[in-house]
């Protein structure tokens, strides 16, 4: 109760100095009762580890014992480190592919959604629903439908006349079947974010182009296209650093393999530190991925406020 | 509502595309495995077997690996409804010292990939001897910036007479909080919780990184290994797969509303 005479009083700022410390401290205690556990969870499970993986990447540390300090040595190796710079090269494709393709997929059928159809609803759990399966159970089931003896795609190729594939085993398919493998578990989150900034276009800028003569595709280039910028900023951004950041489907799929054609960068960093004990360097691998993440975050949010001034 | 059929023309076949691998996990778990790699293939069981089931649940850890997640889903979701209610609202309505750091240095955590927190988290673990324990997988989803986020930002947007009436009627801070705050947070809270069982469920990094022994894994990493192991016992692993995957679609199509609502809310006005 005396915490609420202390908050009753705040307003009146020149009486609250001249309150005796135990009345100021009840705000604050209560305060911190409120917010301080979760702040300590959150903070202390991040903040504390991220600037010890950054003291971690100036030291030559093995996993299981401490190493010496050695500077920027870590960050010299990763430059002349080819297999690093393999799955650099994948991590990069797979991003490609993967980023504008969740968004060329995602865009169109929340256009297609955002009208009143029958089976409205049964379109957007089916297209919605691989969203919530996990990386585990999407590998296995991945594994399974695309197997190269017994798959049942391949048998339904083989129905259609087309040869069959290796998919995930096929070094020279693996990383575009993975791709694809995404795309299927990940495109809902663009439907659901298109579909709800669709929502949000004040219809009467739709009616307005009609009415200067607009065509439905003048319409969507020239309004509906300009209106869901928002959205398209934000999904290029999570899209890309859970591009970026790929390790579960590779790890329940391919494990990096046939013939490290799938080796990306988060999984590269894991056998580094979690099976070669290498915890300086794994630690150095992933604060460069981290700064390169925020670069391409900055430049798409840059690019974005660019386009805003402009328009 | 007319000229539908064109709209139908594609999503029927693309909704179905998108359908048809989890109808076929359904279908060969309820196939024998003679069934499922004949050839022509069969697209629908001569009979109902359960033995990919029985397999499933007598033959491996794997009703263990199933307790082993419901307990850490239940830890974070139950922690996270508490721990995030809490912070979320006292970001939005007390004022004290140090507030706009706390926040901020929350809300600086999101940028923070779990990749660079891979390894000091793993020696952080090490060093509370919290490796290959359950604690290990649930540490870290005891509370996250998001949930304070999302709890703050209803808080932000729920009127203050309620708690103002309340207050005047004698009812302390925390009782105004549970008695009066929590009931109207409802929906905010029910999001939070599909949330919260999703992330924790599918977790894969944590449990990976710190649990050895096979009776501390958790479901994904069981399932995982277990599809190394048993390579080939296709209506088993679609058995496993049924499992782990089931109680995440009925809680998705039970909250579905909530769901998309907030995820899109999260998304643009985040």
């Amino acid at each position: 109760m005396r915490a609420d005479t202390a908050a009753g009083a705040l307003p009146l700022s020149g009486r609250r100095r001249k309150a005796g410390p135990r009345v100021r401290l009840m705000p604050q205690l209560t305060g911190w009762g409120f917010v301080g556990p979760a702040t300590l969870v959150i903070v202390g499970l991040s903040i504390f580890p991220a600037v010890w993986a950054l003291i971690l990447s100036l030291r030559d540390d093995n996993l299981l014992a401490p190493g010496t300090f050695v500077g920027l040595q870590n960050y010299r190796d990763l430059l002349d480190d080819p297999d690093l710079m393999a799955a650099t090269g994948h991590t990069l494709l797979y991003s490609v592919l993967f980023v504008p393709g969740s968004l060329l997929i995602g865009l169109p059928i929340a256009l297609a959604l955002n009208r009143p159809l029958r089976f409205r609803a049964f379109y957007r759990t089916c297209l919605f629903v691989p969203y919530v399966v996990s990386a585990a159970a999407t590998g296995i089931l991945a594994n399974f439908v695309l197997d190269p003896q017994f798959g049942i795609v391949n048998d339904l190729l083989a129905g259609l006349g087309v040869a069959r594939q290796g998919f995930l085993q096929d070094p020279s398919q693996a990383l575009l079947t993975l791709v694809v493998v995404s795309l299927w578990g990940s495109v809902g989150l663009p439907i659901v974010v298109y579909l709800a900034a669709l929502q949000d276009i004040p219809r009467e800028l739709i009616e307005a182009a009609r009415v200067d003569g607009a065509g439905p595709l003048r319409v969507f280039r020239a309004v509906t296209l300009p209106q869901l910028r928002p959205a398209t900023v934000f999904l290029v951004i999570w899209q890309t650093i859970d591009a970026l950041q790929l390790f579960d489907l590779v790890y329940t799929t391919t494990k990096g393999q046939p013939l490290d054609s799938t080796t990306v960068i988060v999984f590269y960093l894991y056998q580094q530190a979690f099976k070669l004990f290498h915890a300086g360097y794994g630690a150095a691998v992933a604060y460069a991925l981290f700064v390169v993440t925020l670069l391409v975050s900055g430049l798409a949010l840059w690019y974005a406020r660019r386009g805003e001034a402009a328009a | 509502m007319r000229r539908q059929w064109p709209y139908h023309l594609v999503l029927l076949p693309l909704s179905l595309l998108f359908a048809a691998p989890l109808v076929w996990m359904l279908l060969t778990s309820f196939m024998p495995d003679a069934e499922i790699n004949s050839y022509p293939p069969r697209l629908w069981p001569s009979h109902i077997s359960f033995d990919g089931y029985i397999k499933v649940l007598t033959e491996d850890s794997y009703p263990r690996w199933f307790g082993n997640t419901l307990l850490v889903t239940v830890v974070a979701v139950v922690s996270h409804l508490v721990l995030c209610s809490l912070a979320g609202y006292g970001f939005a309505r007390f004022r004290f010292r140090g507030r706009g750091v706390a926040f901020a240095a929350i809300m600086a955590t999101v940028m923070v990939p779990t990749q660079v927190l891979m390894i000091p988290t793993f020696l952080v673990f090490k060093n509370l001897g919290l490796i290959d324990t359950l604690a290990a997988a649930f540490v870290p989803w005891l509370a996250t910036a998001f949930g304070v986020f999302l709890m703050r930002q209803f808080f932000l947007g729920l009127p203050r007479e309620l708690e103002e009436a309340a207050r005047i009627d004698g009812c302390n801070r925390l009782g105004v909080f549970f008695r009066v705050v929590l009931p109207l947070a409802r929906p905010a809270l029910a999001t939070l919780a599909v949330f919260t069982f999703l992330g924790a469920w599918n977790d894969l990094i944590w449990p990976l990184i710190a649990i050895n022994s096979e009776d501390t894994y958790t479901l994904q990493v069981g399932l995982t290994t277990f599809a190394g192991a048993r390579h080939t016992q296709w209506s088993a692993l679609m058995a496993g797969n049924v499992l782990a995957t089931f109680p995440l679609i009925v809680a998705f199509v039970l909250a579905q509303r909530h769901f998309i609502a907030t995820m899109s809310f999260s998304g643009l006005k985040g």
